[in-house]
C-alpha cells in the first residue's frame, strides 16, 4: 500500500459564473431574449407598451381639472395645447365626485356613511386578522349589523334595537326549550318566536319605546342612496348574509333527508340558472305582489333580499365543493367520536371545508360585489346609473373615458384587494399537507 | 348462567318522533315540507289577492297581440305588426347569437392568453397578467357600457365617408365600413340561388332555411367524411407496410375542390356595403349594440377562461412533460398527446360554468339596447302590456331552459372525455 492518492483531496476554488449569465444581463438574456421567437415577442410587447403608454400618460397628466362643462374643458385644451385630442377632462370628476361616491345622500350627513365604512373595517378586523386583533372586538362585529342600518337610514334607534331583540328572544326560547324538551323543539321554537317577534310584536315595541324615549337621528330616504356607497352597502349586506345561508343550503344539499335535499337542490339550481337581472326585475316589480296587500317596503331592501338569495345559491355550490373534497374518513372519524350532526359539522367538517373553499368563496364575494352595478338597470342611481345621468347632462354630454376610468378604478381597488386578501388567507391557513 | 332472551318488543311512543334517530329525520322532513308549503301557499294567495286588486288576472292572451315595436338587429324577418310571441322568439335567437359568438371568441382569446401567461418571456407574462386582472376586477356591465360609448362617440359618422376628401375610409380593400352606426361587412350573395324552405307556415316561430347554406353544409360534411376515410386508409397502409403515404395534397383537394365547384355553380359573389344617401346600404349590418356586447362579454369571459387554462396546464405535473421528452416526443407532440388530453379534463368543468355565465351575462344587453330576450320579453313587451308576472316568470323559464340545456350538453361532453375511474 502506498499512500499515493490519485484523487484530488483539496477543493478547487469556485469560479465566478460567466458575466453573461448573471446579474441584469443574465436575467434579460434568460427572460426576454432566450430565443428568436421570444426576442420577437419581447420587441412586439415593448412596442405595444410604448404605444399604449404614449397615449395614456399624456392623456392622464396633461389634463384639465377645473371647468364647468365639456365645452369649457375643450376651450382650455385648445388654449393650452392647441388640440382637444389626447387630453383628459378630469374636471367632470372634480365636479361630480361627491355625487359619484354618495349619490343624493344629504351632504351635511356624509359623515354617517363614512363612519359606517370606518366602523365596518373595525368590525371586520377581528374576523379578517384573527391572529393580530384582540377577539373581544368580535362583540362589536356582532353589534355592527344593527348599528349600520341605523347610521345609514337614521330614524329612531328603537328599530334596530327591536330587530336585535328578535335574536335575543330566539336565543332565550332556544336555551329554555332545549333544556326542558329537546334540541329540535328548541330550534323550531326559536325560529317561530323570532318570526312572531319581528312580524307582530316589534312594531308595537318600537312605537311604544319611541313615544316614551324618542332617541334618533335625521332619517334619510332610500331613494337618496346612491353612488359607490350603494354598491358597498349592497355588497356588504349580500356577502354577509349569504355566507350563513349558503352554508345551510350546502348542508341541506349534502344531507340524507330527501325532501330537504331536493328543496335545496331546486332552489340552488333555479337561482343559478337565471341571470341576476331577472331576479332584480322580481325585486323591483314582483316582490310587492308576493307580500300581503298593502305592504310596500323599500326598493333597496327588496334588491338586498334578491341579491342575497342570488349569492347564497352560488356560495352553497362553492361550499358543497369543499364538503365533497373532504375525505370520507373525516366524517367517519367524527361519528366514531360520538359527536352528533351539528357538533361534527361545527368542530370537524366546517373548519376544513371552509378552508378548502376560501378561493371560491372570495371569488363569489368579488362576483357579487361587481354585480351590484346591475341595479342601475332597474333604475337605482348607483355609480353607473349616475355616470349615465352625467353623460346625459348637457354640460358633460360626450364624455365617457374619464368617468368609466374613475368608476373602474374604484371597483378595481376593492376587488383586487379582496383577491389579494384571499391569497394571504390561503397561505396563512395552509397547514402543509401537500 | 345467562340466557339469551328476545329484546323487549318496542312500542312506538310519540316521543320517539323526537328522540329516536330513525324517526327524527322523518319528523324534520315533514316539518320542512309543511313549512315550505305554507310559505308557497301564503305567497300564492297574496299574489292572487294583489292581482285581483290590480284587475289583471294571470293570462297569456297578450302574446297574440301585435307587438308594434321594431327590432333592428335580427336573424329572421320580423315587422312591428308581428305578435309579441314572434318578438320574443326573435329576441331568444338574438340571445343565442351573442352567446355563441361570445363563447367562441372568449375561448380563443382565453386559451391564447392563458398559454401566454405561462410563457417564459417575462414581459409577455406580465402583460397578460395585467389584462386578466384588469378585466376580472371590473364589472362586466361597465365594460359593456364603455364599449358602447367608445363605438358611438369614438367612430366616424357615415357622412364622414362622403365627399371629395373624406375624413374616414373603409377598411380591408374597401369592403368593411366601421361607423358609429355599426359595422357593415360584405355579405355572400348567390346569382343562381336555390332559394329557401319555409318552416312552420305563418306561426310565430316560422323560419326559413337557405338551401344554399344547406348544400354548403352537406358538401362540407361529405368532404370531411372522405378526408377521414383517406386518412384511415393511410394509417392502415402504415400499419401494414411501415410507410405512410403522403396524403396532404389529396386531403386539401378533397376539402376544397367540391366546395369551389359548388360555389361556382351557385354563382357566389360578395355584396359590398356602399354609401347611399346618408347611410350605408348593402352588406350585412352589425349594430353597435351587438358589437359592444360581443366584444365586452368575450374579453371579460376570456380573462376567466385564461385563468382556467393556466390552472389546468399547471395542474399537470412536470413529470409528465419529462417522461414525454424521455420517450423522445417533440414539444409540439408532448403538448398534443400528453399535456392537453390531461389538462382538458381539469379545464372542461369550470369552462362549462363560464359559458353559462356568459350566456346569463348576455342579458345585460338591455343596458345598450340590443334586443335579446330580456330586451323584448322582459323589456318592451312587459312595459307595453303591463304583464310583469307573466313576462318575468317566462323570462326566467327561458333562461333556465337555456342554462340547463347548455350544462346538459357540456356535461355529456365532459363525461365522454373523463377518465374512467374504478
Amino acid at each position: 500500500m502506498s499512500d499515493v492518492s490519485f484523487v484530488r483531496t483539496e477543493m478547487l476554488p469556485e469560479q465566478a459564473p460567466p458575466a453573461s449569465e448573471v446579474g441584469v444581463i443574465g436575467w434579460v438574456k434568460h427572460n426576454l431574449f432566450s430565443g428568436w421567437f421570444n426576442s420577437i415577442l419581447t420587441l412586439v410587447s415593448l412596442y405595444a407598451i410604448y404605444y399604449v403608454l404614449s397615449g395614456v400618460l399624456p392623456w392622464t397628466f396633461q389634463s384639465v381639472w377645473n371647468a364647468n362643462s365639456l365645452t369649457e374643458c375643450r376651450e382650455i385644451m385648445m388654449a393650452t395645447w392647441g388640440s382637444t385630442h389626447g387630453h383628459a377632462c378630469w374636471a367632470v370628476i372634480n365636479d361630480r365626485w361627491l355625487q359619484l361616491l354618495f349619490g343624493f345622500y344629504p351632504s351635511h350627513l356624509y359623515w354617517r356613511p363614512i363612519l359606517s365604512l370606518v366602523l365596518l373595517l373595525v368590525a371586520l378586523a377581528p374576523v379578517l386578522y384573527s391572529d393580530r386583533v384582540p377577539s373581544k372586538l368580535l362583540i362589536f362585529s356582532a353589534i355592527y349589523p344593527f348599528l349600520m342600518p341605523f347610521l345609514m337610514w337614521g330614524g329612531t334607534i328603537w328599530g334596530p334595537i327591536s330587530a336585535a331583540l328578535g335574536f335575543v328572544v330566539a336565543w332565550g326560547v332556544y336555551s329554555v326549550l332545549s333544556k326542558q324538551l329537546s334540541e329540535l323543539i328548541g330550534m323550531i321554537g326559536a325560529v317561530v318566536a323570532a318570526v312572531i317577534w319581528w312580524l307582530v310584536l316589534s312594531g308595537y315595541f318600537t312605537g311604544a319605546m319611541d313615544s316614551i324615549l324618542p332617541i334618533g337621528i335625521e332619517a334619510v330616504q332610500s331613494r337618496q342612496f346612491g353612488g359607490f356607497m350603494l354598491a358597498i352597502l349592497l355588497g356588504v349586506v349580500a356577502i354577509g348574509v349569504s355566507l350563513p345561508i349558503g352554508i345551510v343550503l350546502a348542508l341541506g344539499r349534502q344531507s340524507d333527508l330527501l325532501i330537504v335535499k331536493y328543496m335545496c337542490v331546486g332552489f340552488i339550481e333555479f337561482i343559478r340558472g337565471v341571470p341576476l337581472i331577472t331576479l332584480l326585475f322580481v325585486a323591483s316589480l314582483l316582490l310587492n305582489l308576493f307580500l300581503p296587500p298593502g305592504t310596500n317596503f323599500d326598493i333597496i331592501l327588496r334588491v338586498m333580499i334578491m341579491m342575497t338569495l342570488f349569492s347564497a345559491a352560488y356560495m352553497a355550490e362553492v361550499i358543497r365543493g369543499g364538503l365533497a373534497a373532504l375525505p370520507r374518513g373525516q366524517y367517519e372519524g367524527a361519528d366514531s367520536l360520538g359527536l352528533n350532526y351539528w357538533q361534527a359539522q361545527r368542530l370537524i367538517i366546517m373548519p376544513q371545508a371552509l378552508k378548502i373553499s376560501i378561493p371560491g368563496i372570495v371569488s363569489t364575494f368579488i362576483g357579487i360585489f361587481k354585480d351590484t352595478v346591475l341595479v342601475s338597470i332597474i333604475g337605482l342611481f348607483d355609480v353607473l346609473g349616475l355616470a349615465n345621468a352625467i353623460r346625459a347632462d348637457t354640460a358633460w354630454n360626450g364624455i365617457y373615458w374619464e368617468l368609466f376610468a374613475f368608476i373602474g378604478a374604484l371597483f378595481f381597488v376593492v376587488c383586487f384587494s379582496m383577491s389579494r386578501y384571499s391569497m394571504y388567507l390561503e397561505r396563512k391557513l395552509q397547514t402543509g399537507h401537500r | 348462567m345467562t340466557t339469551l332472551t328476545d329484546p323487549p318488543k318496542e312500542q312506538f311512543r310519540l316521543s320517539m318522533l323526537l328522540y329516536d334517530t330513525r324517526y327524527r329525520s322523518a319528523t324534520i322532513q315533514v316539518i320542512a315540507l309543511f313549512g315550505f308549503m305554507l310559505l308557497a301557499a301564503w305567497i300564492i294567495s297574496n299574489t292572487i289577492q294583489n292581482l285581483e286588486a290590480l284587475g289583471k288576472p294571470v293570462e297569456f292572451g297578450f302574446f297574440g297581440e301585435p307587438a308594434s315595436y321594431d327590432i333592428n338587429q335580427r336573424l329572421l324577418e320580423y315587422s312591428s305588426r308581428d305578435s309579441h310571441l314572434r318578438a320574443a322568439f326573435i329576441g331568444l335567437l338574438n340571445t343565442l347569437v351573442v352567446a355563441v359568438l361570445g363563447c367562441i371568441t372568449a375561448t380563443i382569446v382565453g386559451v391564447f392568453v392563458g398559454v401566454l401567461r405561462l410563457s417564459n418571456n417575462w414581459l409577455i407574462a406580465r402583460i397578460m397578467t395585467v389584462y386578466v386582472e384588469m378585466f376580472r376586477n371590473v364589472p362586466v356591465l361597465l365594460w359593456i357600457v364603455l364599449a358602447m360609448a367608445i363605438l358611438i362617440e369614438g367612430l366616424p359618422a357615415p357622412n364622414a365617408f362622403r365627399g371629395e376628401n373624406p375624413t374616414a375610409t373603409m377598411d380591408l380593400f374597401n369592403s368593411v365600413a366601421v361607423t358609429n352606426r355599426g359595422v357593415y361587412i360584405p355579405e355572400f350573395l348567390f346569382t343562381r340561388s336555390l332559394g329557401d324552405i319555409h318552416f312552420f307556415g305563418a306561426s310565430s316561430i316560422r323560419f326559413d332555411v337557405s338551401l344554399d347554406l344547406l348544400a354548403f353544409l352537406i358538401v362540407l360534411g361529405g368532404s370531411i367524411f372522405a378526408m377521414r376515410k383517406v386518412s384511415a386508409n393511410a394509417a392502415a397502409k402504415q400499419e401494414a407496410t411501415g410507410d405512410r403515404p403522403t396524403i396532404w395534397y389529396i386531403q386539401l383537394g378533397i376539402l376544397f375542390v367540391p366546395m369551389i365547384v359548388l360555389m361556382t355553380a351557385l354563382g357566389l359573389h360578395l355584396g359590398y356595403p356602399e354609401l347611399k344617401g346618408f347611410n350605408f346600404k348593402g352588406g350585412t349590418h352589425m349594430r353597435n349594440s351587438l358589437i359592444a356586447l360581443w366584444l365586452a362579454l368575450s374579453l371579460y369571459t376570456a380573462a376567466f377562461i385564461a385563468e382556467i387554462v393556466r390552472a389546468g396546464i399547471l395542474a399537470i405535473s412536470k413529470g409528465q412533460t419529462e417522461a414525454a421528452s424521455a420517450l423522445g416526443l417533440r414539444s409540439g407532440r408532448t403538448m398534443r398527446l400528453v399535456i392537453l388530453p390531461q389538462a382538458l379534463r381539469v379545464i372542461i368543468p369550470p369552462m362549462i360554468s363560464n359559458y353559462l355565465n356568459l350566456t346569463k351575462n348576455s342579458s345585460l344587453a338591455i343596458a345598450v339596447g340590443y334586443m335579446d330576450i330580456t330586451g323584448t320579453l322582459g323589456g318592451i313587451t312587459m312595459n307595453q302590456t303591463g304583464r310583469e308576472l307573466e313576462c318575468v316568470l317566462l323570462l326566467m323559464l327561458v333562461y333556465l331552459a337555456i342554462s340547463l340545456s347548455i350544462s346538459g350538453v357540456m356535461n355529456w361532453y365532459n363525461n365522454s372525455v373523463k377518465l374512467v375511474e374504478r
